[in-house]
């Protein structure tokens, strides 16, 4: 009895000092709590700040050219203060566009091919060596674009530069290729067992299967993926630098595609990656290079959110 | 029954179509590390990686676009490393699945989707210029910290979903707080992932030139940086200059820079898919 009197006061203190320092803990996780929210937040602050920045030094060229003669104008003469972004524009799709049209097919055939009928050990080879092409800097694909393919595209076309916006395409193209090859495959390989064998049971073979069952069903994840690859071609800086010829340039008339697209083209990311280390702070110049990185800042968000929104309906 | 062996002839067809576009695909990557190799090899000398260039790259060697590439590397590591993981935390341990999250996840796609010229802009405005760090080793591993963050917060998220839930509830009902469940069982559990990520991200950022052309490159800097506010070589940057008009250099220049450049990303990108699968070969669960 005595034993328990004298023990009762001695648990009371240890279960306050216990309380005690569990409160301490406390406050010391909610302080940590919030520090990692901060932290969490990044991802927003760096894209606000991007776009705040681009267009904060954007928004004084529009002193010197309307909104409306930026987007419109054919010249672009930093010396006269002319700034016209078309033919950047024209050199971007040219290159875009040529990279598509190897890429989206090409990308897409890999990924079939991978998810469906590559034998494992081929896989084993092939998902490597696309990891590989993901992971060449795009400045030694300009380089081998440089010494490799635009003198073999000169020759092989009889053309007066191997400098052109097809041979930007060409090495664009397969840049682009491993994103689509990547999230095309994860779709394909996200479609239900189940669908393949019910196909398969009804008395399909396996390409119809594929063609007329996975493919549709993989269909928004396979859009996603070529929409990131076009986001990765319009955004190519150093390889189109390299190869594409750097002179401003814009087709005449639909006759002048063909001729267009064998020439020398100025893309937005060239333009920017030529001048801005020689632009004068805050001069009409520098001003009007952060206008053009605006520009290409909103195209490939705009890509980039159509992406992210056929991938979240691809998971639905 | 003729009809049969028709779809089947066509399927055949089609198989062999699809095959022979990945090797359209992996034939160009197997010709280009061919090239590397064959031309770079002959100018890899110790010499090569250990002295700095002397006449405008016509003798000596690329030490300093190494060294600095490398303290390039190790700022980035300082700006996105602890930033990335504590955003991964907050996502995996601690965010609610909201509109906030959802904005945020959004934010981090986009990043990722951001031209690399166009970090170089925003680097050239906000660091060089306005918080007037100057075209700085500073400046350039802020920039790359930036680009490389969502590669690092996705795949941070990523190892850190694979702790099985049971760890964390075996914690906390051991009466750990839940940072202490984080810092001790969490965190712990995903460091190879995480290295993994963090290993991936500085590949990338080793192969960016457009970033630090704005923001941190020098176009000829035989003497190493003595600061962080200095600009520095770097060796994306250098094969630029190396490949532009303004010097006539020896092409053993050209392909030993392109070749040692390669062997530095890819030997990064090899080394974390390496982790990779030893850690999941030994995960406990």
């Amino acid at each position: 009895m005595s034993d328990n009197l004298t023990a009762e006061p001695e648990t009371v203190e240890r279960k306050s000092f216990v309380r005690q320092a569990s409160r301490a803990k406390k406050t010391r996780d909610n302080l940590i709590a919030r520090f990692v929210a901060i932290n969490g937040g990044v991802g927003i602050l760096a894209i606000l700040l991007i776009f705040g920045f681009l267009l904060k030094d954007a928004i004084p060229t529009f002193k010197h050219v309307s909104l409306w003669k930026f987007l419109t104008g054919a010249t672009w003469q930093p010396d006269q203060d002319i700034f016209g972004i078309v033919p950047l524009l024209a050199g971007s799709a040219a290159v875009t566009i040529g990279a598509v049209v190897i890429a989206v097919p090409l990308g897409i055939a890999c990924a079939v091919y991978l998810a469906e009928i590559a034998p494992v050990r081929v896989r084993e080879i092939l998902k490597p060596t696309i990891e590989v092409l993901a992971g060449i800097p795009s400045v030694v694909i300009g380089f081998i674009g440089l010494t490799i393919a635009a003198p073999f595209i000169q020759e092989a076309l009889h053309l007066q530069t191997g400098l052109t916006a097809l041979t930007a395409a060409v090495m664009l193209g397969f840049m682009a290729v491993p994103t689509i090859i990547t999230i095309a495959e994860d779709a394909i390989i996200a479609v239900p067992a189940a669908y393949r064998e019910g196909s398969l049971a009804l008395g399909s073979t396996r390409w119809e299967t594929i063609s007329r069952v996975i493919f549709p069903a993989a269909k928004s994840g396979v859009i996603a993926g070529c929409m990131l690859g076009v986001g990765r071609a319009v955004g190519e800086t150093m390889t189109v630098l390299m190869v594409a010829g750097n002179a401003s340039n814009v087709p005449e008339g639909l006759k002048g595609i063909v001729p267009f697209f064998l020439g020398s083209v100025k893309t937005m990311t060239a333009q920017i990656a030529s001048e801005a280390p020689e632009a004068a702070v805050n001069s009409p110049h520098y001003h009007a290079l952060f206008a053009v990185g605006l520009t290409l800042f909103l195209i490939t968000f705009g890509i980039n959110l159509v992406a992210d929104l056929a991938l979240s309906k691809g998971r639905h | 029954m003729d009809g049969h062996k028709k779809r089947l002839a066509k399927e055949r067809l089609v198989f062999i179509l699809l095959g022979l576009s990945a090797f359209v695909v992996v034939a160009p990557v197997v010709a280009v590390i061919y090239f590397l190799i064959a031309r770079g090899a002959s100018a890899m000398s110790w010499e090569f990686i250990s002295q700095p260039p002397r006449m405008f790259f016509q003798e000596g060697g690329i030490f300093p676009a190494i060294v600095g590439t490398l303290y390039l590397l190790v700022g980035t590591i300082v700006f996105a490393v602890p930033v990335g993981i504590l955003a991964a935390v907050y996502l995996t341990e601690y965010a609610n699945r909201n509109a906030l999250t959802r904005i945020i996840r959004l934010a981090i796609v986009n990043l990722a989707g951001v031209p690399s010229i166009v970090f170089g802009l925003f680097g050239l405005g906000l660091f060089v210029y306005f918080l007037q760090f100057g075209k700085s080793i500073l400046a350039g591993s802020a920039t790359l910290a930036i680009l490389i963050l969502p590669v690092i917060i996705t795949s941070a998220e990523e190892a850190l979903l694979t702790v099985p839930q049971s760890f964390r509830e075996a914690s906390l009902a051991l009466g750990a707080t839940k940072w202490q469940t984080i810092q001790k069982v969490v965190l712990p559990n995903s460091f190879a992932g995480i290295l993994t990520g963090v290993i991936l991200g500085v590949g990338r950022a080793a192969g960016e030139t457009a970033p630090i052309m704005l923001t941190a490159a020098a176009f000829y800097m035989p003497t190493l940086p003595k600061s962080v506010f200095q600009d520095c070589m770097a060796l994306p940057y250098q094969l630029w200059v190396l490949t532009s008009e303004s010097f006539n250099p020896s092409p053993k220049f050209q392909w030993g820079t392109a070749l040692t450049l390669l062997i530095l990303v890819l030997g990064l990108n090899l080394i974390a898919s390496i982790i990779r699968t030893r850690f999941r070969r030994k995960r406990a669960w």
